[in-house]
């Protein structure tokens, strides 16, 4: 279904060319469900960027059902069937949550589907549909309206980036319903998600390990994730801190 | 009336027809409708052109509209309207004006508003202004607006300013007396050429009067706004001035916030953000398929909704 060739992307900082993506390779391909981890900073939301169209790549190819994307916009990768739940979702002053659905789901929704739309990422939908997706919205809640925003477009494929950051009290469990949810509601659909969550992994049929702009690790979830080990963010945490101590020390 | 007449009133009051309650309409200078009420009552000025609105002390739920529509190119007009809204009353009031000019004259309304709210009354005004029309004649409002709030009263004033008016200057002055609360709310879009300039003077003289002014505007093309918004604290008061706009094309916005404690118990804020639309807004709505046009039409309406 989408298919990356090859593809760079590098800016400008400090006067210097900075990689961020350095000639990625990979396929998402049809009722998959595709995590995307490694470690911050290592290029995961800029795929995500250029995958949607906001980045365009300084080198290589996009391919999406076939047809060469690269330079499609941003408009018409969605119109194709690319959605993208962003990490940090954007407000708005004066649009509603109800505006925000009916223009992803691209037709009068009424109110009662906009409210399914919230009951599934854990609103209470009266509370909610004619609230303004301003700044008296939290983060977990904004993050939730993005989510269901994403749900609405029934899109071919969701790519989401980390959706579980900042979701508060709302459960892991209901995200991965969610995504249960989209692959048997939308034919034929795969879901791309970066992610650090071990339960999110858990249910991926292949994990990519990127690192340093690179694919470090490609394949199925048996096949990657035991190898995923202490470098995973779900280990233990002062595991972590004791092996940067050591590398630390070793430095030094 | 003509159709033309018509649309304008759809546009500056909503109506369909003949409002409910009492109203007068002015079309082209002259009088085309009016109703008084048992409350209400709408008299015609001996000595200048306009009304006196005279609301009866506790009268509750019941509204007035006094819209104006002109399609004569190259009408001139200056209107006096007195409002005296008795204690206790709790009224809407729907003002507006619609110019359609064809022609190649300057067709000009000048609304001078005075407000008399009586202790403890409730007012709701509401004010439009709309334009059409393709002649090369200037579509001219200049609306004044006095408002005299008495103790406990409230007046609630939605001023919008949305289409078609080449220039326009907007005076706003009010002085609150003890417990008084007015809020503003203004929104303002200018596209072409347009010129539009609000300016309010709010004196703040009794114990605990508040003032909220708030403004949202969009500056277009080669458009220019200026919202001057001073509030001058004589009590112990509250009082907050807000001006959020956005600028595109080459639209230009002065934003002159005033503020003047002259009493120590007086706790006065101003805001002001002026910027053109936030880029990650419209990427937003194009992910969900929008076109950029499409998007900042989205983001325009919702901000003036």
């Amino acid at each position: 279904m989408l298919e990356l060739k090859n593809v760079s992307f590098q800016v400008a900082e400090e006067g210097t060319d900075k990689e961020i993506v350095r000639g990625i390779s990979l396929k998402v391909p049809e009722k998959k469900l595709i995590v995307v981890t490694g470690p911050n900073g290592g290029g995961k939301s800029t795929l995500a960027r250029l995958i949607a169209g906001i980045e365009k790549p300084t080198a290589g190819k996009i391919f999406f059902g076939g047809e060469d994307i690269t330079e499609k916009s941003v408009t018409e990768r969605a119109r194709m069937g690319i959605a993208y739940a962003f990490q940090q979702p954007v407000r708005f002053k004066g649009i509603r949550v109800v505006d925000l659905i009916r223009i992803a789901a691209g037709k009068k929704v009424t109110a009662a589907e906009a409210c399914d739309y919230l009951s599934a990422v854990g609103l209470c939908a009266r509370d909610y549909v004619d609230r303004e997706v301003n700044a008296s919205l939290s983060g977990g809640e904004l993050k939730r309206i993005e989510i269901a925003t994403v749900l609405a477009r029934k899109a071919k494929l969701s790519v989401f980036d980390e959706p579980e950051a900042g979701i508060d009290l709302w459960s892991f469990r209901n995200l991965i319903d969610v995504f249960r949810n989209m692959r048997e509601t939308i034919a034929d659909s795969s879901i791309l998600v970066i992610s650090h969550q071990e339960r999110i992994l858990n249910i991926a049929d292949e994990i990519i390990v990127i690192k340093d702009g690179r694919v470090e690790k490609q394949g199925s979830r048996e096949e990657i994730y035991p190898s995923l080990g202490a470098d995973s963010a779900e280990a233990p945490a002062c595991d972590r801190l004791l092996k940067t101590m050591k590398d630390g020390m070793e430095d030094a | 009336m003509d159709e033309i007449q018509k649309r304008l009133l759809m546009e500056v009051a909503d109506l369909h027809e003949v409002p409910e309650g009492a109203y007068n309409i002015r079309a082209n200078s002259q009088s085309a409708g009016r109703r008084s009420t048992e409350n209400i009552e709408i008299i015609s000025k001996q000595d200048v052109s306009g009304l006196e609105i005279r609301i009866r002390p506790g009268t509750k739920n019941e509204s007035v509209h006094i819209p104006v529509v002109m399609t004569e190119s190259g009408l001139k007009e200056v209107v006096y309207n007195d409002f005296y809204i008795g204690e206790g009353s709790d009224v809407v009031i729907i003002a507006g004006c619609g110019i359609d000019n064809c022609g190649n004259q300057d067709s000009q309304h000048d609304g001078i508003h005075r407000f008399f709210v009586g202790p403890g009354a409730k007012v709701r005004y509401v004010e439009k202004h709309y334009g059409s029309g393709e002649g090369k004649g200037k579509r001219i409002l200049n609306p004044v607006t006095e408002v005299y709030m008495q103790q406990d009263s409230t007046m609630e004033m939605e001023m919008v300013q949305i289409k078609g008016v080449d220039d326009t200057e907007r005076t706003t002055v009010a002085e609150l007396d003890t417990g008084a609360k007015l809020v503003v709310r203004e929104r303002l879009m200018t596209h072409g050429e347009q010129r539009a300039i609000s300016t309010y003077d709010v004196k703040l003289n009794g114990k605990d009067s508040s003032a909220d002014v708030v403004s949202r505007s969009v500056a277009r093309d080669r458009s220019f706004q200026k919202f001057d918004a001073k509030i001058v604290g004589k009590a112990p008061c509250s009082g907050h001035t807000e001006c959020d706009s956005i600028i595109m094309d080459e639209g230009r916005i002065l934003a002159v916030p005033g503020l003047e404690a002259d009493h120590v118990d007086a706790s006065l804020f101003h805001e002001a953000a002026i910027g053109k639309i936030a880029g990650e807004q419209l990427t937003k709505l194009m992910t969900l398929g929008l076109t950029e046009a499409e998007a900042e039409e989205q983001i325009i309406n919702g901000f003036l909704r």
